[in-house]
């Protein structure tokens, strides 16, 4: 696909042809090596997808059941194959319907082009029927975004967009055309975008910044690394991984950076953060050197600022300068593409262990596993928990399964339990936390790496969020796994008014629907489990079917997630119980 | 670094776009820090335009302003200044009836003190235009207070730095990989 629409383009780009705006916006994602993109008709942008349908065999188009989820699918999409996601949507109610997937997007930085229908050019500012201004909309919550009024701007504009999408750090792109843009005709060429003077997305990496880095690396004597995305979207693990084992340094992960590595190496010392593992959190309190690699001190990572690693040292591996003293300042910033600085800083650091320290990790690891994890994962008690459900699923899948969770509690245990043998493997909602993101993320990871298994760990709440993306799903037969851990509660929300609010549950008891019968209406083969006896081959069942299947697990209703640190309380203050 | 609010000057070099303003403006209201005044214009390099934007907040914040303003693809370069570093001025436009002009001798006498310059006069009434600093501004806007003031309109701060900006050596060197 990739070489045929190389070709393409070659041919393209050596003679102009008179085309319509629309047709130039799929010969553009063609020559962008688009194959697939998710979307919505309506009104404004029936031009566009006119051509879709006499492209369709080159440029598959998914139809959702909300535009929602057509961002939601381009970010899987996006973030298992390293590719820029494209959703596509009409003007008005369907631009404002993609709202939610780019602040997710910008905030996640996932590589995704948006591309919106508009009133005609003339129309612009009369409140039009399904007039939005939906670039003034998105401003905030883009890396980028544009208006087209004229079909002659349309190559330009898209090279820009998917350049702009996937450089430096990746994030969403808008581009609303006017109806008349996609109507008028022009001499069509493309040329690729390979820069913009007032953008410069990898910074220049000082070779001083890369001494005083290592040099501190050098001396530590309790060095921990805490590492994100910045690692994946840098397509560094080889260079991580290489850096880790040379240093000997005890290496923990915020939820979007795990699968970096694989999650049994041996200095992987877990997850940090509000839900993370306990000897990480605390011990961040206690190193003396802490090398940030490709993160960005997310709340949720840090509890109080105040608290946070005062004591030690701090390096910050970073492609983009404004995070560099953002929410932690730091002794020294290594601004660079981690690819590139990691392999710079490999031979100037030295071979060590760190024995002793990394045992710190493994004592506070028992008395979690103790306290926590038994009782997670070997259960005693008769109800079901979340997380022996993700420990058949790792085993069933012998851990080289996607991940795609929502928000809520299903999302911190799939996360804290999931293992991955291989990068690019744990979707979820990191920062804005979209409830609703998993069904069609799912589907999204599923035609973005079909070779792969991929299964949707989904609350009872976020799954009636976006449920209507089983019509696509029965649909397009895509097959993929859909597990609802149901406890009949917005159980994250439940837990925090238990802790906080006296137990007053306002709200969040939900009386749901038969999902079984659901999923059935589409046509996707389900199963409800309520006993133990039955989960393990109900899991394998469901990893075994070629096609989609969603279950449904029945979980204790008021369990809790733990350790947790409350919010604005101190990492090193993470409880147990 | 220093906690302490002050008056910052923030000068950011971007391409001539529409909705840049929006992209601009929207990092403050993001961060919910007020702007006391914005002016843009071209700069002098042709095609690229310059916001002068003053706010008074902390040094630690200025910082991330300036730095998430650099992040934007169409700002070229954004920088920061404190009073100390830059020559700043402000331009104000006062509306007056013509009477008082004729009438009042201390009205000429308010002009002539405050080396403001008349723009216009026509029998209604008279245009004065007066640049300098804030208080200067102020000061003659309370001196005509008394005789009539019809309208009144001030400009944001414009300002140049006492340091050279290197935005022209910036574009210069920029080359597509
Ligand atoms: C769109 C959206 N609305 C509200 C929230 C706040 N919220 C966070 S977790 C949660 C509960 C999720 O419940 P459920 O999907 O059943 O998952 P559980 O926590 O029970 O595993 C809510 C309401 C959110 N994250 N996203």
């Amino acid at each position: 696909m990739a070489t045929q629409a190389r070709a393409i383009e070659k041919q393209l780009t050596d003679k102009p042809m008179r085309v319509s705006g629309a047709e130039a916006v799929i010969r553009s994602l063609l020559a962008e090596d688009v194959d697939i993109l998710y979307g919505y008709p309506g009104g404004a942008i029936m031009p566009i997808y006119d051509e879709l349908y006499k492209f369709q065999d080159k440029l598959q188009h998914i139809l959702t059941r909300h535009e929602q989820g057509a961002t939601h699918s381009a970010q899987g999409f996006a973030r298992v194959s390293g590719r820029v996601g494209v959703a596509m949507a009409t003007s008005g109610p369907g631009a404002t319907n993609l709202v939610t997937g780019i602040a997710d997007a910008q905030i996640d930085s996932t590589p995704m082009v948006c591309i919106t229908g508009q009133v005609p050019r003339h129309l612009l500012g009369s409140d039009a029927f399904q007039e939005t201004d939906i670039v003034g909309i998105c401003t905030p919550v883009t890396k980028w975004s544009y208006q087209i009024t004229e079909a002659s701007e349309i190559p330009e504009i898209i090279a820009k967009a998917f350049y702009i999408a996937k450089s430096g750090r990746p994030g969403p792109v808008l581009i609303d055309i006017t109806k008349n843009a996609q109507i008028e005709e022009f001499d069509f060429s493309y040329k690729k975008c390979t820069g913009i003077r007032s953008y410069k997305p990898v910074p220049k990496v000082d070779t001083s910044a890369l001494e005083s880095a290592a040099e501190l690396i050098n001396a530590a004597k309790k060095p921990m690394i805490v590492w994100g995305q910045g690692v994946i979207l840098g397509r560094a693990e080889e260079e991580f991984k290489a850096f880790v084992e040379k240093t000997g340094i005890p290496a923990a992960w915020t939820i979007m950076g795990v699968s970096a590595i694989p999650s049994d190496h041996p200095l992987n010392v877990g997850m940090v953060g509000m839900h993370g593992n306990y000897g990480p959190n605390v011990l961040t309190n206690e190193c003396d050197l802490l090398l940030a690699i490709g993160m960005r001190f997310d709340d949720r990572v840090t509890g109080s600022l105040n608290t946070y690693a005062k004591q030690a040292k701090i390096v910050h591996f970073e492609i983009d300068p404004a995070e560099i003293n953002k929410n932690v300042p730091v002794d020294v910033g290594v601004l660079g593409d981690v690819k590139e600085t990691l392999a710079k800083v490999l031979p100037m650091v030295q071979a060590n262990s760190h024995t002793s320290w990394l045992e710190e990790f493994h004592k506070r690891d028992k008395i979690e596993f103790e306290q926590v994890i038994k009782n997670d994962l070997h259960p005693t008690k008769e109800g079901l928990t979340m997380g022996e459900v993700l420990k058949l699923i790792n085993q069933e899948t012998k851990q080289e399964a996607v991940i795609v969770s929502d928000v809520g509690q299903h999302q911190m245990i799939a996360c804290r339990y999931a293992k991955f043998n291989q990068s690019k493997s744990n979707i979820t909602s990191g920062g804005l936390g979209t409830m609703g993101f998993a069904l069609p993320a799912a589907i999204g990871a599923k035609m973005g790496a079909p070779e792969r298994e991929v299964v949707a760990i989904i609350g009872d709440g976020g799954y009636q969020m976006t449920i209507q993306e089983l019509g696509t799903i029965f649909q397009t037969k895509v097959p993929v796994k859909i597990v609802v851990l149901n406890n009949d509660f917005l159980g994250m929300v439940r837990q925090w008014q238990q802790l906080f609010f006296d137990k007053r549950y306002a709200s969040t008891e939900m009386v749901n629907p038969d999902f079984v019968k659901i999923a059935e209406g589409y046509h996707i083969q389900a199963k409800r489990v309520e006993k133990r006896e039955d989960l393990e081959s109900a899991v394998k069942e469901m990893i075994q079917s070629k096609e989609a299947y969603f279950l449904e697990v029945c979980v204790e209703k008021e369990d809790n997630v733990f350790p947790m640190i409350p919010s604005g309380a101190s990492v090193s203050d993470v409880r147990l119980s | 670094m220093s906690e302490e609010n002050k008056t910052f000057t923030i000068s950011v070099y971007t391409e001539n776009m529409v909705g840049l303003l929006n992209r601009v403006s929207g990092i403050f209201l993001k961060r919910h820090i007020n702007i006391e005044s914005l002016t843009t214009s071209q700069s002098e390099i042709e095609g690229v335009n310059r916001f002068v934007i003053v706010v008074n907040t902390t040094e630690q914040w200025v910082k991330r302003i300036v730095g998430q303003l650099e992040k934007q693809i169409d700002v070229i370069r954004a920088y920061y200044h404190t009073d100390e570093e830059t020559i700043y001025q402000e331009s104000a436009l006062y509306k007056v009836k013509s009477d008082s002009l004729f009438e009042q001798r201390q009205v000429q006498n308010i002009i002539k003190d405050s080396h403001a310059k008349i723009v216009t006069v026509s029998k209604e009434f008279f245009v004065i235009e007066k640049t300098g600093f804030r208080h200067e501004t102020e000061q003659l806007y309370n001196d005509l207070i008394p005789y009539g003031l019809m309208q009144f309109v001030r400009s944001g701060r414009i300002s140049v730095t006492k340091e050279a900006m290197q935005v022209s050596s910036l574009i210069n060197g920029f080359q597509p990989v």
